[in-house]
């Protein structure tokens, strides 16, 4: 068993500070494929984040129910069930949409993000903190694929949810809105994160051999 | 079979039976498929309206305003509007007849698709028997690159060729126009692309050709 | 790449002559002939778009790069390459982003001169072709007017020219591929065709590229052992099917076959280390050259072809090391 966490913990832990994607590198597949615009970015968000909740309800309420043997088979199962309704949902209400996102809504059943809280936190914990982690994993998720269609959006088409930025002369990057641009924006994103974050260790290591030396002198 | 009924689960370390591990997977896939049923059914409609809607406004583009349109289905190298009642009506390939608000045809709608620079070209067009003239090209699907193979869907001066073009059409350099009637000025840097749209059209036309002209003398 | 403490080598050990700035300049001198041509053919504008493809380049070097690295020349071949592959009256703002994506992303990101996998030029010049493949692929026409500068050359940077006529013309490739129209084998040889700025003169990348190979400052085997089997099987489809498959000669001096397989093909660090290497090398981009001028979706081939093998370059490497002198072919069973 890992160490104990706080609800609060639960919430925010998959945000950001292990973001599935920008920090796990899990989902990578749909992260790449389908961010080339914010409103595809936004609707495979969204479907994931459904799947991930509704998933993470029932593994969590049924938990003792399913035997270890066959858990992952159930897991799927359960997996798969939300993700025809949610495919078949979005054919009905937002069929442009669902033509965009094409396979990639069938995919979300092999997506590790969604197996994997399943087989990591809400099997074995009780159905609130599940409910929690997997409100935070998938917004984190979403965060993530925003991140990903804004950049993708507004180098490869110069608009941002649609509405042109630049005016109607701006020559796009066709780049960023094929499948290469998908790996420089994400390649581009983990390069900041990294270097952001090592300049945050950096910066509170020297914080800390400051305040030891401070501590030496009185 | 619901999995409440099932026994509460066995200590760590028993030996689970083969037959609880069936019921419970059974169980949660019969109860799946109950739901993905009824999700079925509610979200149904909704989705055979919109491709029925697609479908109504690409054959009311590609024929210019029909009143209305018959569905033929190729059977035997001709055409007929009833196919017997075994025939799998969603294999069959069809095309569509317009008619104006006489009641006089207009012309096929026939759909094709073939291979382009990217992915499958996907597209629909009308065609008039009698004249052998295209009347209009729309493009259903496609994946061809952003700001150039896609201009075969969104250049409407691209479209607009192919409206009264004769056939088998030729695709040419605008530089190079004759001014032939079955001439298609190609769009320049995506010529892969736009050949793949005269090809589909010739092809399918190759092939269904005699067999629109013998349904239209059988007619009258 | 920091400079190892010792160097482990056997003896004995001479010291050459050659550093790798003597190569590198030596090289940017090879180049400048080509230049003039591309100059000679397409007016003042070619002189702009290499600029600035090499200011691009040298910037990001001596912003990004290790210190004193932009004394060894060889950000500035980078430039001058990617600018003799773009074609003429390419904007100039994505020249310039060109040349920084080569260094920044061909080479920097891997740690320097030395530790790239890809030629950066060719790499720079392939993402171009996927961020703006209509303006990669507007061909102007040679000698429009010495002076003269196309409108969309100028244009501001991040923004089209929007609908401006200019004159293009297909390159001979693109005219053999979607028309089946043959070039003057002449003209091609000279140069006066449509083409990127630096590859249409064969003769004159033959001259520069053999001073090179003559003083050692190139594996001559690699040229030629791409000559040969671009040769042999254009060859061969040509003998199968002359209409649809061009004679070998064209195929030689069309596209960037020359410019590549001179200078790119034979780029230090992304070349085989071993001369059987590099022959198997040489083939490989060859018949890769071939197949996708042959079959693939678009006229030219050149840049991927060297960019496939740069990437098995490692394991040919690894396939044709000498064996080392006294040891026995197969291990003896125990």
């Amino acid at each position: 068993m890992p160490r104990k966490t706080t609800p609060r913990q639960d919430l925010t832990r998959g945000v950001w500070r292990e973001n599935p994607v920008l920090i796990q590198m899990l989902g990578l597949c749909p992260a790449l494929a389908v961010t080339n615009t914010v409103v595809n970015a936004i609707a495979m968000g969204l479907a994931t984040f459904f799947v991930l909740f509704f998933s993470s309800l029932l593994v969590a309420t049924f938990k003792r129910l399913i035997p270890s043997e066959v858990r992952i088979s159930a897991y799927i199962l359960i997996i798969a069930t939300f993700v025809t309704i949610v495919d078949m949902t979005l054919e009905a209400v937002v069929p442009e949409i669902h033509k965009a996102l094409g396979a990639f809504i069938a995919l979300i059943v092999v997506n590790c993000i969604i197996l994997g809280r399943q087989e990591a936190f809400a099997s074995k914990n009780t159905v609130p903190r599940a409910l929690l982690d997997a409100v935070g994993t998938g917004f984190g998720f979403i965060i993530a694929l925003l991140l990903m269609g804004g950049i993708r959006e507004i180098f490869g088409y110069g608009s941002f949810l649609g509405f042109p930025l630049f005016g109607a002369n701006y020559e796009p990057w066709i780049i960023f809105i094929l499948p290469p641009g998908g790996f420089f924006t994400i390649g581009f994103i983990l390069l900041a994160l990294n270097w952001w974050q090592r300049r945050q260790e950096e910066r509170a290591k020297a914080a800390e051999l400051a305040e030891v030396a401070v501590g030496r002198a009185a | 079979m619901s999995p409440r009924k099932l026994p509460q689960a066995p200590q760590k370390g028993a030996e689970v039976s083969a037959w609880r591990l069936l019921a419970t997977l059974g169980g949660a896939g019969a109860l799946a498929g109950f739901l993905l049923v009824f999700v079925y059914q509610v979200t149904q409609p909704a989705i055979q309206a919109y491709k029925a809607k697609v479908l109504r406004e690409s054959i009311q583009e590609v024929l210019k305003g029909p009143a209305r349109w018959d569905t033929l289905y190729v059977l035997d190298d001709a055409l007929t509007p009833a196919p017997p009642a075994d025939a799998n009506l969603a294999t069959l390939e069809r095309v569509f007849l317009g008619y104006d608000e006489a009641g006089d045809p207009m012309g096929f709608a026939i759909t094709g698709a073939e291979p382009g620079y990217q992915d499958i070209i996907e597209l629909i067009f009308g065609y008039d028997a009698e004249s052998q003239l295209v009347l209009g090209m729309k493009v259903l699907s496609m994946k061809e690159t952003p700001g150039l193979g896609d201009k075969i869907e969104k250049d409407s001066a691209f479209v607009a060729e192919f409206e009264g073009v004769s056939t088998p059409i030729a695709g040419v350099k605008p530089t190079r126009a004759t001014g032939a009637a079955n001439e298609v000025d190609m769009i320049s840097g995506a010529t892969i692309s736009s050949r793949t749209v005269i090809a589909i059209i010739n092809h399918k036309l190759e092939r269904l050709g005699p067999m629109l002209q013998r349904y239209m003398e059988e007619r009258t | 790449m920091s400079r190892p403490r010792f160097l482990v080598t056997a003896s004995p050990h001479l010291r050459g002559p050659a550093t790798t700035p003597t190569i590198m300049w030596n090289v940017v001198g090879s180049l400048v002939p080509i230049i003039l041509a591309a100059t000679f053919y397409f007016g003042i504008g070619a002189l702009l778009v290499i600029g600035s493809a090499t200011a691009g380049a040298m910037l990001t070097e001596a912003l990004f790069g290790r210190k004193g690295s932009l004394g060894d020349g060889s950000a500035a071949i980078t430039g001058l390459l990617l600018g003799l592959i773009l074609p003429p009256g390419f904007p100039l703002w994505m020249a310039f982003i060109g040349g920084v994506v080569s260094i920044a992303f061909g080479k920097l990101i891997f740690g320097g001169l030395g530790q790239n996998i890809f030629n950066p030029a060719l790499l720079g010049r392939a993402f171009l072709q996927a961020a703006f493949p209509v303006a990669i692929t507007t061909w102007v026409e040679p000698r429009g007017g010495w002076l003269t500068l196309p409108a969309q050359m100028t244009s501001v940077p991040f923004m089209g020219a929007g609908d401006v006529d200019v004159v293009t013309s297909a390159t001979p490739l693109g005219l053999w591929k979607f028309e089946r129209i043959g070039t003057e084998l002449w003209n091609l040889m000279v140069g006066h065709i449509g083409g990127s700025l630096g590859e249409t003169s064969g003769l004159l990348i033959i001259v520069c590229g053999g001073y090179l190979a003559l003083r050692n400052f190139l594996n001559w085997r690699i040229p030629i052992s791409i000559f040969i089997s671009v040769a042999v099987l254009s060859g061969l489809l040509h003998l199968i099917d002359a209409s649809r498959y061009p004679s070998p000669l064209f195929m030689l001096f069309s596209g960037g076959l020359m410019l590549g397989a001179w200078f790119m093909a034979t780029d230090m660090v992304t070349s085989p280390v071993t001369n059987k290497g590099c022959w198997v090398f040489g083939a490989g981009v060859g018949a890769l050259v071939v197949i996708i001028r042959a079959w693939g979706g678009m006229p030219e081939g050149v840049m991927y072809a060297i960019l496939l093998m740069n990437a098995l370059v490692p394991y040919i490497n690894e396939w044709t090391q000498p064996k080392v002198f006294g040891t026995r072919l197969t291990e003896a069973p125990s």
